[in-house]
């Protein structure tokens, strides 16, 4: 497409972006189409409430979570560069990348994604999901038909089931084990459209 | 006891329902050939009353068996055991059986067989148009590919397969000597591998199985007619013309005629929807016989194609698959109910018939010709062949496909490969001069019919529970497991929708864009235009409920007129919602436009939940706890996991809509008190400043503004002003630009506000802007306490309060869905 190039050119530092995320620049394009559609008053920054106007987020229970996790802490607006690598967790992860150590884990490995799925519990950033956290998001994927005392009863045994080091909260490290069985590539990807 | 009276009395009543036409029709063939050319007679005196038997015979006879096979599906409901482990195809198979022998008992020949041309004309149709109105369409849509290379390919194996197969064992003279050929076996391999809608429709019915698999074997039975019709001509034409004529030119006809077929045939029926959606949007005035132009287009979609000898059922299934969106937006509610409930109607109403007939037609010892081997080894072909093609394709697919099939789900694809009344109708097309062994081919279809439908059928469910069960026993998955694969799902949707790829289909994408900009415009009136939003449905459905349940409190308390008369229509609904929102009716707007280019209705989150703390109540004297059962049945389904809509005898709303309203109007309720509570924690007493000065600006003209981004609506309570940054909220500018309601000016031209729409509550006091919660940033919020009801309008056209006590303390810092305040 001719406007490839041209749209392209509008977006700082594409090389940059590829190399990090791994996503093409047609990719790269196409999200920045989205991010320009999202952006409505054009400030090239996004706010919570431009995420609030997709009206599909709402009738989704982690909706307002998943939006959350697009602002690190102590940020207001989201720029082009982290609206992209946040996506780029999404990625289908590359089955013949070579392990090289020396390299940072790609964005879309699967710890990654973990530790991505992991802060979306863990809202207070301590490492930990802790009892009241867990039952926080329970609460909110949960019919309302559940009661309290089931909710907690559920919290739990999920912490029981998970907790290795008895310290009544879930580290990362336990996270990453309970779900050793899940193919986390399969849940946690989308293809993204060229 | 009764219901065992209940069943021999209407099986005595469809005895001498069916007795009473044979013995006439036997008198009636005696009577002409007694009377010969005089059918005249001479009367001698005034007849009171007459015998009309030979002027109604035919339309009696059509009525009586209609009802008969009606009344044969009341017989066996009545045990509903019998039920559950029979399908109801096979039931009715066995009652035609019965039938059938009491006719023949009566008549010593079969005078009552499904003729072809009734099936193809009569009964089919309406069975393909329902199945194309009903079918679910993203799902349809979204594993076309997949269907197609099973309908096309899959199809063409199981033909070619059968029939080679069957020509080696002629040729090793396993079937003793029978007249018959190659091709004629080919033909014989390509009517007989059609997997059929009907019997998948009436077997999977009852059996649940997961959506992909069903649109998968049901789509397959649909497309694959294309390909049948194709084969069955080609290879019909082939035997006429002879061996020796065949030459490459033929062949390479053939193939072309696929193409012209199947798609020809979906073009019609493209065609007729277009016609039908057109139509539908001029039908406003007469919505009485609204209902009844899509029946008789879908029909005329059906002859057209069969007229132009293209692939009938691709033509009447596409017409019905294009237009179900349109209709259903453009016409009234009343008529869609009376389409989608007419529609079952007929389906069903034909599929009983059909079955009924399938059994009546085989006790008929004239047309058995019984060659053990040609049939047993044509059941044989069949299953196996049907396997290996699955396998085979599923796992050329599955290289594709983000998410493959799994072994059981090609096991259950494989083993639901039914054949029915289509083969069936297709067999008797064919002509007796040319087949020698038309009968043997008669009686085979009859048998793989019997054979796939019942016995098929009946191993079908239990397969299914035992191969699931075999799976789940081996990895009993931990709750966090649980819990967090259907957070992936969620999460899954949420990224899909923010990112803005929608599935991962390429031209899905282009084609929703193409098709709001063209096709709404042309195809839908403006009212439906706006309301095919799906968000809108659900607010118009909370709204909704929440008038219903404010009708019936105002019946309980004996009028509605409680409603002028109290000053803040302040009703005891509160106590059953969150006492935090007892006053607040939040109309939650947000701008025309969503970023997906959808027109975007205001939000109104309804004040009365009434089934929330009922149901705590009960749910509170059930002891025995299991937190995976209890995971397992509350979580919520994510987008992904929608329950299959398509069922020929249920007409629910899905349990979806009832899911969405609840996750909906959570999330905006802790958005809400997210929002109060920076409110309440940031500066109680500030006053508003602008509160009397806003409110005229707001009347007259929603749009006017104080500055470009934000419109500043007066609080008692609490303002944040421009420069209000206690809680780190950034400034006025970031919130969203607001819109007034109703009264106040609307701004979305697009969006015009019908009464018919969402209603604005009197109770509607404040509006606030719609913002996310759990954020750590809050945008200021300014709420409005102009109530926009036009009871209170007529009354205090200054009523600034709408929250007229102190605004109740913050709520609880529960943990529940705020994150934001460390």
């Amino acid at each position: 497409m001719g406007s490839t190039n041209s749209t392209l050119s509008k977006i700082p530092n594409v090389e940059e972006l590829v190399q990090e995320t791994g996503f093409t620049p047609a990719h790269i394009v196409r999200l920045y189409d989205r991010f320009e559609a999202l952006d409505k008053e054009k400030t090239g920054h996004l706010r919570p409430q431009d995420f609030g106007a997709i009206n599909r987020l709402a009738i989704n229970p982690i909706g307002d979570r998943i939006i959350g996790a697009f602002f690190s802490p102590g940020q207001e607006t989201v720029d082009f560069h982290s609206f992209v690598r946040i996506l780029a967790h999404f990625r289908p992860a590359d089955k013949k990348r070579p392990k090289d150590p020396s390299m940072p884990e790609p964005v879309n490995s699967r710890t990654s994604k973990l530790k991505f799925a992991f802060q979306l519990y863990d809202q207070d950033k301590d490492g930990k999901i802790s009892r009241a956290e867990l039952l926080q998001v329970l609460r909110s994927m949960l019919e309302m038909q559940v009661t309290e005392e089931q909710l907690e009863s559920i919290a739990d045994r999920t912490i029981q089931e998970a907790d290795l080091d008895t310290d009544d909260a879930i580290s990362f490290e336990e996270f990453r084990k309970s779900l050793e069985k899940v193919n986390i590539d399969h849940k946690m990807s989308i293809r993204f459209l060229r | 006891m009764p219901a065992m009276w209940h069943s021999t009395f209407i099986l005595v009543m469809v005895l001498l329902a069916i007795s009473r036409p044979s013995l006439a029709s036997q008198a009636r063939t005696e009577e002409s050939q007694g009377t010969g050319n005089a059918t005249e007679h001479t009367i001698t005196t005034l007849p009171i009353v007459i015998w009309k038997w030979e002027e109604i015979h035919f339309p009696y006879l059509v009525a009586l068996w209609v009802l008969v096979s009606w009344l044969c599906k009341l017989v066996f409901q009545q045990n509903p055991c019998l039920t559950s482990v029979i399908p109801e195809s096979g039931l009715l198979i066995c009652i035609g059986w019965v039938l059938g022998g009491i006719i023949y008992g009566a008549d010593k020949v079969q005078t009552f067989r499904l003729q072809p041309f009734t099936f193809f004309f009569y009964l089919l149709p309406q069975i393909v148009l329902d199945a194309g109105y009903s079918m679910p369409n993203k799902l349809f849509f979204g594993n076309l590919g997949a269907i197609l290379v099973y309908a096309v390919i899959g199809t063409c194996w199981n033909a070619a397969t059968l029939g080679l197969a069957l020509w080696g064992c002629w040729l090793g003279g396993a079937m003793g000597d029978i007249d018959t050929g190659l091709l004629q076996l080919l033909l014989f391999g390509s009517l007989i591998a059609a997997v059929d809608p009907v019997a998948v429709i009436a077997v999977f019915e009852e059996v649940h199985v997961n959506e992909v698999l069903y649109i998968l074997v049901f789509g397959e039975s649909l497309l694959n007619d294309g390909v049948t019709v194709v084969l069955f001509n080609v290879f019909n034409a082939f035997v006429s013309l002879g061996g020796a004529q065949i030459d490459a030119v033929e062949i390479i006809k053939g193939i072309i005629s696929f193409f012209v077929v199947a798609v020809g045939g979906s073009l019609v029926g493209v065609v007729f929807a277009l016609l039908i959606t057109l139509l539908t949007r001029c039908t406003k005035n007469i919505q009485i016989i609204e209902p009844g132009f899509i029946f008789v287009l879908g029909y005329l979609s059906y002859l057209t194609a069969e007229m132009l000898s293209l692939s009938a059922i691709l033509s009447c299934t596409f017409c019905g698959v294009c237009c179900q969106k349109y209709i259903n937006a453009n016409m009234d509610e009343r008529s869609v109910s009376t389409v989608r409930y007419t529609m079952k109607v007929f389906a069903n109403g034909s599929e009983t018939i059909i079955f009924v007939f399938l059994g009546i037609s085989a006790i008929d010892p004239s047309i058995w010709v019984w060659n053990t081997a040609f049939i047993l080894l044509t059941l044989l072909f069949i299953f196996v062949f049907r396997f290996i093609g699955v396998f085979l394709l599923t796992w050329i697919l599955n290289q594709y496909r983000l998410v493959p099939l799994d072994f059981i789900d090609q096991v259950v694809m494989g083993y639901g490969g039914l054949r029915g009344a289509v083969a069936y109708g297709l067999v008797l097309l064919l002509d007796e001069n040319t087949y020698k062994e038309k009968k043997l081919m008669v009686s085979t279809t009859f048998i793989v019919v019997y054979f796939t439908v019942m016995l098929q059928g009946i191993t079908m469910k239990p397969l299914v529970t035992w191969l699931k069960v075999k799976r789940a026993a081996v990895a009993e998955r931990t709750l966090a497991e649980k819990l967090q694969n259907r957070t992936f799902d969620h999460m899954l949707v949420a990224i899909e929708d923010i990112s803005g790829q929608i599935g991962d289909n390429y031209m899905r994408d282009k084609w929703n864009n193409f098709e709001e900009k063209w096709l709404y415009w042309l195809l839908m009136t403006p009212f439906a235009r706006k309301s095919c939003d799906p968000i809108f449905n659900i607010f118009h459905k909370l709204n909704i409920k929440d008038a219903t349940s404010y009708v019936k409190e105002g019946e309980r308390r004996g009028s509605l007129a409680f409603v002028r008369n109290e000053s803040k229509a302040d009703v005891d609904f509160n106590k059953k919602f969150d006492a935090d929102f007892s006053e607040m009716m939040p109309y939650i707007m947000t701008e025309n436009m969503g970023p997906d280019h959808v027109p975007v209705s205001s939000i109104f989150v309804p004040s009365v939940c009434l089934d929330m703390h009922e149901q705590d109540l009960k749910m509170r004297e059930s002891e025995d706890f299991d937190a995976h059962h209890v995971l397992q049945q509350h979580l919520y389904k994510g987008r992904k996991q929608h329950r299959h809509r398509y069922s020929q005898k249920h007409l629910e709303v899905s349990k979806d809509e009832h899911e969405v309203q609840e996750i909906f109007q959570r999330t905006m309720r802790s958005r809400l008190e997210s929002f109060k509570s920076a409110k309440m924690g940031v500066a109680p007493p500030k006053i508003s400043k602008h509160l009397k000065k806003d409110q005229p600006q707001k009347m007259p003209n929603g749009k006017s503004t104080e500055n470009s981004k934000s419109h500043a609506y007066g609080d008692e309570d609490v303002e944040f002003s421009e420069g209000d940054s206690a809680s780190g909220c950034e400034a006025a500018g970031s919130s969203f630009p607001m819109r007034a309601y109703r009264g106040a000016g609307i701004v979305n031209p697009a969006f015009m506000v019908d009464s018919s729409t969402v209603a604005p509550s009197q109770r509607a006091q404040l509006r606030l802007p719609w913002t996310p919660s759990n954020l750590r940033r809050l945008a200021p919020l300014r709420l409005s306490t102009h109530s926009n009801d036009s009871f209170l309008l007529a009354d205090s056209p200054a009523t600034q309060e709408g929250i007229s006590e102190p605004p109740p303390p913050p709520p609880p810092q529960d943990g529940q869905g705020r994150g934001t305040h460390k």
